[in-house]
């Protein structure tokens, strides 16, 4: 019995070692975003939607654009703050914003261990990165 | 309390026509709402069509051809069994084979004849794809998602025209130069004709009318009868491929 808070205290210890990855993440969530040098966009400050939510979100958002531009024709998107944008990732977010995917999508896709997106191979960026590059 | 059977039945009577009296009152209403609305939403059809004397106007012309062709990053492949088709021609006899007697071949059997997607009223290819990827939209179009295509090319079977090409391989190095406006296709999807979908959103008529100095392509909507597209039916002969299928082409030859 008097060994009690012995156990309790190494038992403590080890779930707190076992979690480590989980509530060092948690802590240092900023940090890390920041390790990522994820380049923001200069011209714009807000986002088609919050920035909390594309992080989260924005592979739904970008398929909800897809269908209803492709099956209902519906090629106008209203945003959160009342703005209107065509569902266009090429003109609306690329040419725009992100004007070099390699260091927005891939360098996030890769960090978060998640394939590559394949929409470039059909939707043509070529002229955003000529641009980029210039 | 106490009910007669003729009570019963007078009760049950009475009810029964009270439902079969809401029910028609349902029904009539209903019927009336779906006879403003639709009369209120004018439906489009887009259609086509090709004036082949005037076509043949310019020897060897092929200002359409390339204005879909940059427009829609077709690419150009040297081997035929790669070929890209949206928009092409075949000599007369191929493509009305059935339109031509013993002394008319000689003169019009090898003329050329535009063809592309027929747009149907009732598209095969339509019942055949397993995914949904292809489907006749409610303005007459019909369009692939190229998002949506596994390539399986049950379409390209089922289509009377052999208006469908498949991507054997990547078409990105087989075009000369990219619009990025429009999407190029990747390895193992199909693809065709889509009536300009994408410049019919902005307002704007199909590249290849567009691109025509003769005026031989003709568009317009086939449910106005004051079109453009219908005078010109209304005016000349016009005659549609496989017409005995029931497809319901919206492509029209004027021969």
């Amino acid at each position: 019995m008097s060994d009690r808070p012995l156990i309790v205290a190494g038992l403590t210890l080890f779930v707190g070692l076992v979690s480590t990855p989980i509530w060092h993440g948690a802590l240092n969530r900023e940090a890390a975003m920041a390790a990522l040098h994820i380049k923001l966009p200069a011209r714009e400050k807000q986002c088609v939607a919050p920035a909390s939510y594309m992080r989260t979100s924005h592979m739904q958002l970008l398929e909800h654009w897809r269908n209803e531009a492709v099956r209902d024709g519906q090629r106008q998107f209203v945003a959160f703050n009342g703005k209107t944008y065509d569902k266009d990732p090429t003109r609306t977010c690329l040419t725009e914003c992100h004007t070099d995917r390699k260091e927005f999508c891939e360098r996030c896709h890769n960090y978060a261990g998640v394939s590559d997106p394949n929409c470039w191979n059909c939707h043509n960026d070529s002229h955003v990165a000529s641009e980029g590059n210039s | 309390m106490k009910i007669t059977r003729k009570d019963f039945l007078r009760l049950s009577g009475l009810g029964l026509l009270a439902l079969a009296g809401r029910k028609a009152v349902r029904a009539l209403s209903g019927w009336s709402f779906a006879q403003t609305s639709a009369s209120a939403a004018k439906p489009i059809r887009w259609g086509m069509a090709f004036d082949l004397g005037k076509c043949r106007h310019k020897d060897g012309c092929n200002r359409c051809i390339q204005a879909c062709h940059s427009t829609h990053n077709v690419p150009q492949f040297a081997d035929r069994a790669h070929e890209i088709k949206w928009i092409w021609k075949e000599p007369f006899q191929n493509v009305f084979p059935a339109a031509q007697t013993d002394y008319t071949r000689d003169f019009y059997g090898s003329l050329p004849v535009l063809l592309a997607c027929n747009h149907c009223d009732d598209p095969p290819c339509q019942d055949v794809c397993p995914v949904d990827a292809t489907w006749r939209r409610d303005d007459g179009v019909v369009t692939i998602d190229f998002h949506r295509c596994i390539g399986c090319r049950y379409c390209m079977a089922a289509c009377p025209y052999g208006s469908r090409s498949f991507n054997w391989q990547d078409p990105r190095p087989a075009i000369a130069t990219v619009n990025p406006d429009f999407p190029t296709r990747t390895k193992g999807v199909v693809e065709k004709c889509n009536f300009c979908e994408e410049r019919l959103a902005k307002g704007q008529g199909p590249a290849c009318a567009e691109s025509c100095e003769e005026k031989a392509i003709v568009f317009g909507d086939l449910e106005q009868p004051d079109s453009e597209l219908r005078q010109l039916l209304r005016s000349r002969f016009a005659v549609q491929r496989k017409p005995e299928l029931g497809t319901g082409p919206s492509v029209y030859y004027i021969v």
